[in-house]
């Protein structure tokens, strides 16, 4: 059955070649037909693998299908390989399944653009790259995936070209994409050197007999990787390129810059939590990077206008979850949090893109209200993805977000706790306040524009991923033991020996001299495992954190139904509202510290370095060869006799040498 | 019974007078013709070597020798007139399209 | 004995040689290359060739010079080729080269005849007779014989395509 994994990706691609060579000619049709067939093969093919784990035995290395010996290279030997586990099959089903369902919305959004068929090969190859991001055995193969979904990215950012603000924000976006993969390939450098090889199930397998728990190694290591996360899912301080990735088209917005490109960085961590495991440090930035990420993208999604714009900043902030899920090692409630953020997060963006669609491409929701009459299946999707984002009870966020929450204060501290739940109040507050200002209220639609109902095509997709949004929650049921699906589904991926890794580590450590006990570290980690299922305390912060989200929804409820004149009263000339709303200024400061630093320097060393030393030192040297030349021609005369006679001469210089 | 090196000496000599013919002469046929003094001259010491070690290969090769002469001027010949028709001249110098 | 017919005749073809290379007049370059043919191969008869000797004024001062001579006429070359006198530092470079190459030759074989070589071998009556080289050339070297008349054929067919009016 795993012979069969390299179909995965084949498929999308053969969409993409097809698409981007014969595009025009084949008509719109035929490339709808082909863009969504691809994925859609794709994920009937990832069912078959997932159905076929099933029946792995268990304590088995799970399979590896390896296409070819890519680089040869003494002791570097990197082939051309998929690995497929548990963890690659649930980022597989949710590339796939969200992805089809998103190319299946496109044709009905995009149908009336006219490179329709470039949308469509992008958005392909797209899919191409990030399965190969996720099925890689080594990290060299995630790495071509990371770096064709950033191309792909770009491309999509970029697809209307000829809106200036569009391309920035696609340059913007590759630009600071390239700051994180420049630390992910050092990563790589780094694994390579200490590991001797940069498969992932080899190195996943020597990182407790390797690395030393704590060591600069270690840290040095799991920072430059956490650097290359940073950077593909827009945590501080690589953030700033996703809100202005809007620019793309909506469905983009929903496949690449909310359910699967921007994860990629979580994904990451948790394919290599052993190394992070060894770490602690990293795994404490990584955790208040994420705590960080999640407050205050949330605060500033408070205080956005443009419909796509709060949603990215939702994004942001969501993935800032994950992040603080992985900082305190609870690798499979970030991945949980992925898959449900995936389904409810994809439907809010296509629900976006049907009210953009609708309203014919109006973004600012204070030219909207009282859509839900106009547009009532759009409504109800983008109500119960919100309800989930909130996390209530019992909607596929509230689960996910539990987890997190939970274990934030259990295996991290109450800080990381308390980032969390105040970003989860804020999250609900801003939530509702979108669906509020776009769906209820007094219309304030401009008279010219009639909001109309999107097709089925566009509503179908919306209804299925609203389903999951709704349900997603029960792949993974807290406290009855055995029910977490996904919990018991990664355990073999995400489990890691702490004892011998921490007995390793003393070993070593004493053999320097240094005779540090890792007893009671161990002891914790042991125990831990026996508190999982500490059923009142997660009760208490289940109902806690309902409440929060309820009173943060009651608050939208106030300020935007009930009282639509507070939230300009309460604001106006306040400075800290203002700063807020300007994004904290963080565009302004990287502009300030970095971007014009550099352009300077870059004007310089063009004018002076280049124009002058390196363009000198070229054209004095085709100078000294035109003279060079000049003397060589005179032996050119072109008299066949003179060249009768340099071969006599050399003839006889011959002889003479003789 | 003339020395080896005689005829050697008065071969060398020949094919030296055909080379400088070669070099300082700029009529075609002129070159053409001391082309066949060198070929002449070789053909002199290899029936000299003939002689002094009393076997016939080497008038066998100045006898192919002959037959290539025969080849080449007809040819050589032929391309003259060919140019001749170009451009009304046997001057090699005004043949200087290799120089470019 | 011998060496009183080789001097002369050595001296008469190399007069001639250079009367080939100096004469302005194409013709004239002509007829000295067949007078100088005519001395080589009264030295090849005093190199027991007699065979080559007979080849030698059949051959070159029958076929090929005959050749020259129809050319020259037919392009109705004049002497006027004073022109090769004008180069100055060319012709000097020339004449250099030639003298060179007479005195690298003379190094060459100075170097290396008395030393291999030694005496000549004496040589029976039949050496160089039509009968002799015929055998050699039909039995031994039969098959080089048979390629010069390819390579001849194809010479009279390239020379025939050269000098056509119209290519077509």
């Amino acid at each position: 059955m795993v012979n069969l994994a390299f179909l995965v990706p084949l498929f999308p691609l053969i969409g993409s070649i097809i698409n981007g060579f014969f595009g025009l000619r084949i008509g719109k049709d035929w490339v709808g037909k082909i863009a969504c067939g691809g994925p859609i093969l794709s994920f009937l093919v990832v069912v078959l693998l997932t159905v076929s784990l099933f029946f792995h035995p268990e304590g088995t290395p799970y399979p590896e299908l390896i296409l070819f010996n890519w680089i040869p290279a003494g002791s570097l030997q990197i082939e051309f390989g998929f690995q497929i586990d548990p963890l690659s099959c649930v980022m597989m089903m949710v590339v796939t399944g969200v992805g089809s369902i998103i190319h299946i919305f496109s044709i009905g959004y995009m149908y009336e653009e006219y490179s329709y068929y470039r949308y469509f090969a992008y958005l392909n190859l797209f899919l191409f790259s990030m399965l190969l991001l996720v099925m890689g055995n080594n990290f060299l193969v995630m790495f071509i995936g990371w770096e064709g979904v950033g191309a792909c990215s770009y491309f999509l950012i970029g697809y209307y070209f000829n809106k200036k603000s569009a391309c920035d924000a696609a340059t913007k976006a590759f630009v600071v994409n390239r700051i994180g993969d420049f630390g992910f390939l050092i990563g790589i450098f780094y694994v390579f050197q200490a590991f001797g090889t940069i498969d992932f199930s080899t190195v996943m397998a020597a990182a407790p007999t390797t690395l030393i728990y704590d060591s600069t190694t270690a840290t040095l290591l799991t920072m430059f990787l956490f650097l290359g996360a940073t950077g593909k899912s827009a945590q501080i301080p690589l953030y700033t390129w996703l809100p202005d990735a809007m620019e793309g088209p909506t469905p983009v917005s929903a496949l690449i810059h909310a359910a699967t490109m921007v994860t990629a960085g979580v994904y990451m961590i948790v394919r290599c939590n052993a190394l992070f495991n060894l770490a602690p440090l990293t795994m404490t930035i990584i955790a208040l990077i994420g705590g960080g990420t999640a407050l205050m993208a949330a605060t500033i999604g408070c205080t956005q206008w443009d419909i796509k714009r709060v949603l990215a900043y939702s994004t942001v902030s969501q993935i800032g979850y994950m992040f603080l899920a992985c900082g305190v090692g609870a690798y499979t409630a970030a991945i949980f949090h992925l898959v449900t953020h995936a389904f409810f997060k994809a439907c809010l963006f296509l629900g976006s893109g049907s009210v953009i669609h609708g309203m014919h491409h109006e973004q600012d929701i204070r030219k909207m209200g009282g859509l839900k009459d106009h547009m009532p299946i759009t409504y109800l999707t983008f109500l119960i993805s919100t309800i989930a984002i909130a996390g209530i009870f019992p909607f596929s966020g509230f689960f996910s977000k539990d987890e997190i929450l939970y274990h934030a204060l259990m295996d991290g501290n109450v800080i990381y706790w308390g980032m969390g739940i105040s970003g989860a109040l804020i999250t609900a507050f801003y939530m509702f306040r979108l669906v509020f200002l776009t769906f209820h209220g007094e219309s304030r639609v401009d008279p010219h524009v009639h909001p109309h109902e999107s097709p089925a095509v566009m509503t179908m997709p919306l209804i299925i991923l609203a389903g999951l949004a709704l349900g997603g929650g029960l792949l993974g049921i807290p406290i009855i033991h055995g029910w977490h699906v996904l919990g018991n589904w990664l355990e073999p991926v995400v489990a890691f020996d702490w004892t011998t890794a921490l007995h390793h580590s003393e070993t070593v450590l004493a053999s320097h001299g240094h005779h540090e006990s890792f007893a009671e570290l161990l002891h914790s980690k042991q125990v831990h495992e026996h508190s999982w299922w500490d059923i009142s305390w997660e009760l208490l912060l289940m109902a806690f954190s309902v409440c929060v989200a309820g009173v943060g929804i009651f608050m939208a409820y106030l300020f935007y139904i009930k009282f639509p004149d507070m939230p300009g009263k309460l604001t106006k000339g306040q400075w800290g509202f203002d700063m807020v709303q300007n994004k904290y200024y963080v565009d302004e400061i990287y502009d300030e510290t970095i971007v014009k630093p550099t352009v300077d320097a870059s004007y310089r060393l063009w004018k002076d370095a280049d124009q002058k030393g390196v363009d000198g030192a070229v054209n004095g040297v085709a100078k000294i060869i035109g003279f060079m030349s000049k003397i060589a021609q005179n032996f050119q005369s072109g008299f066949v006799r003179n060249y009768a006679m340099f071969m006599v001469i050399g003839f006889v210089i011959l002889l003479i040498v003789i | 019974m003339v020395p080896l090196s005689h005829y050697l000496i008065l071969s060398a000599t020949l094919f030296s007078i055909g080379v400088l013919g070669v070099l300082i002469r700029r009529n075609a046929i002129v070159v053409f013709m001391c082309v066949e003094i060198m070929l002449n001259a070789v053909n002199i010491s290899l029936i000299a070597f003939d002689r002094h070690l009393n076997q016939h290969d080497g008038q066998i090769f100045s006898f192919m020798v002959m037959a290539v002469a025969a080849a080449e001027v007809s040819v050589g010949l032929a391309i003259i007139i060919a140019l001749f028709r170009n451009r009304p001249t046997v001057n090699l110098d005004e043949f200087n399209l290799m120089k470019w | 004995m011998e060496l009183l017919i080789f001097y002369p005749l050595a001296a008469f073809t190399v007069l001639l040689a250079l009367g080939v290379v100096f004469n302005n007049s194409p013709i004239g370059s002509a007829v000295s290359l067949i007078a100088m043919m005519l001395g080589l191969s009264g030295i090849f008869i005093v190199l027991h060739a007699h065979f080559l000797a007979v080849l030698q004024i059949i051959i070159y001062a029958g076929a090929i010079m005959v050749l020259f001579m129809f050319v020259i006429m037919l392009l109705n070359l004049k002497g006027d080729d004073k022109a090769w006198k004008i180069r100055e530092r060319n012709l000097y470079l020339s004449i250099m080269t030639g003298v060179m190459v007479l005195l690298a030759l003379y190094k060459m074989i100075d170097k290396v005849l008395d030393t291999t070589f030694g005496e000549g071998a004496d040589v029976p009556d039949t050496f160089g007779t039509t009968v002799a080289v015929g055998t050699s050339l039909f039995t031994e070297y039969v098959l080089p014989f048979e390629i010069a008349s390819i390579l001849l054929l194809a010479a009279m067919v390239g020379a025939v395509v050269l000098a056509k009016t119209k290519v077509d």
